[in-house]
């Protein structure tokens, strides 16, 4: 009855305009039924992706690897990553038996209580969304608490975490479960980690991504598997080349959380493919919900790349470096809505340094915070209040003969889609 | 002449790193640098001694890191000797607090700050203070060289704890919107001697640039010089910043204090 309720609400959301009805529905559905997410989740075979950064691209991935008929998978790729998001998308597809659900990192805990996962993929945790997100250190021992209860995969239906091992907090949230894959997935942000999660004490890093504590004997477990420039390497010594149509090594490091965690999904759905099988299958994703897609404005290209955290933006000035002329001109949007997080503190956390020797164009509700943050930065650049404008000021200027690359914040972003 | 030197020290980023407040180091860094002060900007990391500095910033962090802040500084004393000889202090947030007499652990239990303000912190029984914030600098508060009062501070301020001005310090600045040190004094901040406490993110200081150069004005002044003597600072192009300004103090201007957001912060939890 109440999954019915779902999709009569969604259905008069979107009849009414009130969007797409995604989490209308949803809200409705588990007002009337408190355990709906559990039943919709019922016996489908269900993989959760959480982490602060690249969620969405890795869901969309494993979308892709599942490479399943029509009606076979379903996924919430609408962005409404929590239950009334889940509720909605599995109570317009009763009969998909694979479920790929981007969870947000608060929700972890009752997604994994409620929806029993084959497969849970912990990609990193940094700081995010000052204002109103709780502390990493909060959701890494929620994490650790929901994962510590699971069942192992070798005794009936478990659940294999797929987890991080370069993060020492997704480390310490993905210890206590009973069966871990540990990827060497890289990550770029080390500034929430460098207290030991087990016992304050220090975590140093090394350059090649292993860390350890200096006091608890805290440190990188034995990777199962590890990114190696463009190649997925196994702990067996077997290499796959890794081949996107998705940019930078963050895309890689996220096809290569997929090509591990395919395997065992796919093998409890009952058609099994091998890490290769899989990894082909992520070439014809082209971009997630806009993101790195190249869109033209004013006959002009430009690529569009998110970034809403500090951990974010870092990883696209790495993408900028490997894939971006130098001096190609950048347009940097941000807003400070609802969505984005109301403090603004964190653009001091980015390196926008490393922006030195492009032409750069500050948008957004909040230019003048972006363009302070350039100005102590001392990188040269223009204010310009409409983004669209902003664009064209870009593409006209230095810089730009290939086009621009825009890196924009979450609300600042769906704007530009919607605008363009 | 040879060029003035100063050194700036961000104290402990790696625990009281959360909020961005390493901003003020670089801002402060910044604008020594382009009056052509020889500038060495330290990153103070929890792991080694505290250097000696002419000019520390302290900011906001959790509560666990924010205990374990304070013991280091207490356990290290360069903080406590540095600030007798005439360092100046700009303590955010967590910083502020530690600054103090006493600030909430994590449980909620008092413990010791290093005493450098005469501030006492408690856990505050209403909503967490989440928000914009702008504040009237008080008339007993601070003084630009030459004499001028500081202009009105703005910045975003996150925090449930509550703070109150003893004798021995006096408060910074006068709440016009948001909450400040909340305890019902109408108050934010406070100041003795060279030492400043806030709760104002933003950076406080890329939005309030003449609190950053009264900071360097002091660090530039030995302690005890005439007023004639005071480090005068040459005028910088800071059209930037004052759009800024004018642009958050307008967004204030828009909205009512507290709202749906301050209810919503409410419920999560503290931080500083």
């Amino acid at each position: 009855m109440a999954a019915t309720a779902v999709s009569a609400v969604n259905g008069l959301s979107r009849a009414l305009g009130r969007g797409s009805g995604t989490v209308a529905g949803g809200r409705a559905g588990l007002l009337l039924d408190p355990s709906l997410l559990a039943t919709l989740a019922g016996d489908r075979t269900v993989a959760l992706v959480s982490g602060t950064n690249g969620k969405t691209t890795t869901t969309r991935l494993l979308v892709a690897a599942a490479d399943g008929s029509p009606g076979t998978v379903v996924t919430n790729d609408t962005g409404a990553n929590m239950p009334a998001g889940h509720v909605a998308a599995l109570a317009e597809a009763p009969g998909a038996g694979l479920a790929v659900l981007e969870v947000d990192e608060g929700y972890l805990g009752r997604l994994v209580e409620e929806t029993r996962p084959a497969v849970v993929v912990l990609l990193n945790l940094s700081r995010d969304q000052l204002d109103r997100i709780a502390e990493v250190r909060m959701l890494v021992d929620r994490w650790r608490g929901a994962l510590a209860g699971l069942a192992p995969a070798d005794r009936g239906p478990g659940t294999v975490v797929v987890a991080n091992a370069d993060d020492p907090m997704v480390v310490w949230a993905a210890l206590p479960a009973p069966e871990v894959r540990w990827v060497g997935a890289g990550q770029v942000w080390h500034d929430d980690a460098v207290g030991c999660p087990a016992c304050g004490g220090r975590i140093a890093f090394a350059d090649d991504g292993a860390w350890a504590c200096d006091r608890c004997g805290f440190a990188r477990p034995d990777r199962d598997a590890w990114l190696d420039g463009d190649d997925l390497v196994l702990a067996d010594g077997a290499r796959h080349r890794i081949r996107l149509a998705l940019p930078g090594r963050f895309n890689r490091a996220n096809a290569a959380m997929v090509a591990v965690a395919a395997t065992p999904l796919l093998a409890a759905a009952g058609r099994p493919a091998g890490p290769a099988a899989v990894l082909d299958r992520l070439s014809g994703v082209t971009e997630v919900a806009g993101r790195f897609a190249t869109v033209t404005v004013g006959g002009r290209p430009v690529r569009m790349l998110l970034a809403k955290n500090p951990a974010g933006w870092t990883a696209i000035f790495d993408l900028l470096e490997e894939t971006s002329a130098p001096g190609t001109a950048v347009v940097c949007s941000v807003n400070a809505r609802t969505a984005d997080g109301l403090d603004t503190s964190w653009l001091w956390d980015v390196p926008f340094e490393r922006l030195a020797g492009r032409p750069v164009v500050a948008t957004g509700d909040r230019r003048l915070d972006v363009g302070v943050r350039l100005r102590y930065a001392e990188v040269p650049h223009a204010v310009v209040a409409d983004p669209r404008d902003a664009l064209l000021h870009a593409l006209a200027g230095p810089g730009a003969g290939d086009g621009v690359e825009c890196l924009a914040n979450y609300t600042a972003f769906d704007d530009l889609r919607r605008r363009r | 002449m040879s060029a003035p030197r100063l050194t700036v020290a961000v104290v402990y980023p790696d625990l009281l790193g959360t909020y961005g407040d390493g901003g003020n180091g670089l801002v402060l860094a910044r604008r020594a640098a382009w009056r052509h002060v020889e500038v060495e900007l330290v990153s103070a990391t929890s792991d080694r001694p505290l250097p000696r500095a002419d000019l520390y910033t302290v900011g906001g962090g959790e509560d666990g890191p924010q205990v374990r802040a304070a013991i280091g500084l207490a356990e290290d004393g360069t903080l406590a000797d540095a600030v007798a000889e005439g360092a100046v202090v700009l303590g955010v947030c967590a910083g502020y607090q530690l600054l103090g007499r006493a600030f909430p652990d994590s449980a909620d239990r008092p413990h010791d700050g290093l005493g450098l303000l005469d501030v006492t912190t408690r856990k505050g029984t209403g909503r967490r203070a989440v928000g914009e914030l702008v504040a009237a600098v008080a008339d007993a508060g601070p003084r630009l060289p030459g004499g001028g009062g500081l202009p009105r501070l703005t910045g975003f301020e996150n925090h449930g704890g509550v703070s109150v001005v003893g004798p021995g310090a006096r408060p910074l600045a006068r709440v016009e919107r948001g909450v400040g040190n909340g305890g019902g004094d109408g108050t934010e901040g406070a100041w003795s001697g060279r030492v400043i406490g806030t709760y104002l993110h933003g950076p406080v200081l890329a939005r309030n640039t003449a609190l950053a150069d009264l900071l360097l004005a002091w660090a530039l002044t030995p302690p005890g010089a005439a007023p004639e003597d005071e480090a005068r600072l040459a005028p910088l192009d800071d059209h930037e910043e004052l759009a800024l300004r004018a642009e958050r103090l307008e967004a204030v201007g828009g909205a009512r204090d507290g709202g749906r957001w301050a209810r919503v912060a409410a419920r999560l939890p503290r931080r500083c």
